[in-house]
């Protein structure tokens, strides 16, 4: 006999049994699970940038939410820097970088540049950098995969866990 | 006459219709000179990969047996320069991005095909530079440098179809496919495989 479960379907039950399992039962004692630096993350990183409203020209709107790990609460004025091979230049350009601070609900936004595929993947890259912001969390670096290219919008979650 | 055109015309729009459609991707216009160079040395040197076999095989119209194999050799040699320009020109766009690679701890799954690709190729490279001082068998040594062309090819195959870069889709599944069916052929040629001692009872010696 052969059941036809869209793949899709299985790896969502399967991963939905996997979280009711006593495997990540510790995690959920302790509530909401930080957010590991992602592999390659700190690529191209250039400390420091400045607070700004807009990266260049703008056109690409990058949101977030910045929480405490454990109780989840949101964690304001945290200094997010953002950067990505974009329209407007590569990684590495000074232009291509900028920070934002988060808000009283914890949550950022920047309009920069449409962010375009590079190294094989349209991509960017986050940072929480614990050198540059006075909140006392451990640094992080995000690298999200945007689903496509062709995408305006990309959300991301810094979930902290104190120094 | 006619069929030999034929072959030619074939393979001449096989290696350069990818890179012709790559000139046209949207995404150079975002990229650096050195960066758009490394990716077109990556797409020679795959389209490389389909001519390879085709002259070690001595398959091409024209071509003694003898010619063909002095231009595999030179092809070769350019395919390793392509390769050596691909990586050298992204390390220059992004280092950190390739020694993430050439540790094998890049976030991107393509990049490790295409670091097993590297080795493969520089690997086959070298065992034909030293060809002669090895002490293989003529046999062993051919069988030896088709497996790790093959790598070469599944490698290159497998890094190519997973990335989003400046190969123009249609052309880059055409050219995966050509690329696999040659890589395919070097089993055809004489010796490769290992002869069985079941199963074909032609060659089966009768007391």
């Amino acid at each position: 006999m052969t059941t036809s479960l869209p793949r899709r379907t299985v790896l969502a039950t399967g991963s939905a049994a996997l979280l009711t399992t006593g495997l990540t039962l510790p995690a959920r004692a302790q509530g909401i699970a930080p957010t590991p630096t992602m592999r390659g993350g700190a690529n191209n990183y250039r400390p420091g940038a400045p607070i700004m409203d807009r990266i260049g020209g703008g056109g690409f709107l990058m949101t977030g939410t910045v929480l405490r790990a454990g109780d989840g609460a949101p964690i304001p004025n945290a200094r997010i820097q953002m950067w990505a091979h974009t329209t407007e230049g590569h990684e590495r350009d000074e232009r291509s970088h900028g920070a934002t601070l988060t808000d009283a609900q914890g949550r950022f936004q920047m309009d920069m540049p449409q962010i375009v595929p590079a190294f094989g993947q349209p991509h960017g890259h986050l940072a929480y950098d614990a050198d540059y912001d006075d909140n006392g969390f451990e640094t992080v670096f995000l690298r999200p995969i945007m689903a496509s290219a062709s995408d305006t919008t990309l959300d991301v979650q810094f979930v902290l866990v104190p120094a | 006459m006619l069929r030999a055109t034929l072959i030619w015309a074939a393979l001449g729009v096989a290696l350069l219709a990818p890179i012709t459609a790559a000139a046209f991707s949207p995404l150079l216009q975002w990229r650096e000179g050195i960066y758009i160079a490394s990716g077109f040395a990556g797409i020679l040197g795959m389209a490389l990969l389909l001519l390879q076999p085709l002259l070690a095989a001595g398959d091409l119209p024209g071509l003694s047996p003898t010619r063909s194999r002095r231009i595999h050799r030179i092809t070769g040699a350019l395919l390793v320069l392509a390769v050596v320009g691909h990586v050298a020109g992204l390390w220059i766009t992004s280092p950190p991005d390739v020694i993430d690679v050439l540790l094998f701890r890049s976030p991107t799954p393509f990049a490790i095909w295409g670091v097993i690709a590297m080795w493969a190729v520089f690997a086959a490279a070298l065992i034909a530079a030293l060809r002669k001082r090895l002490p293989l068998r003529p046999t062993s040594w051919r069988r030896l440098h088709a497996a790790l062309v093959v790598t070469v090819a599944g490698g290159t195959v497998a890094h190519a179809l997973l990335i989003q870069g400046t190969m123009e889709p249609f052309t880059k599944y055409a050219l995966s496919i050509c690329v696999g069916l040659a890589a395919l052929r070097i089993a055809f040629i004489g010796g490769m495989i290992p002869r069985l001692p079941f199963g074909n009872a032609s060659q089966r010696t009768h007391r």
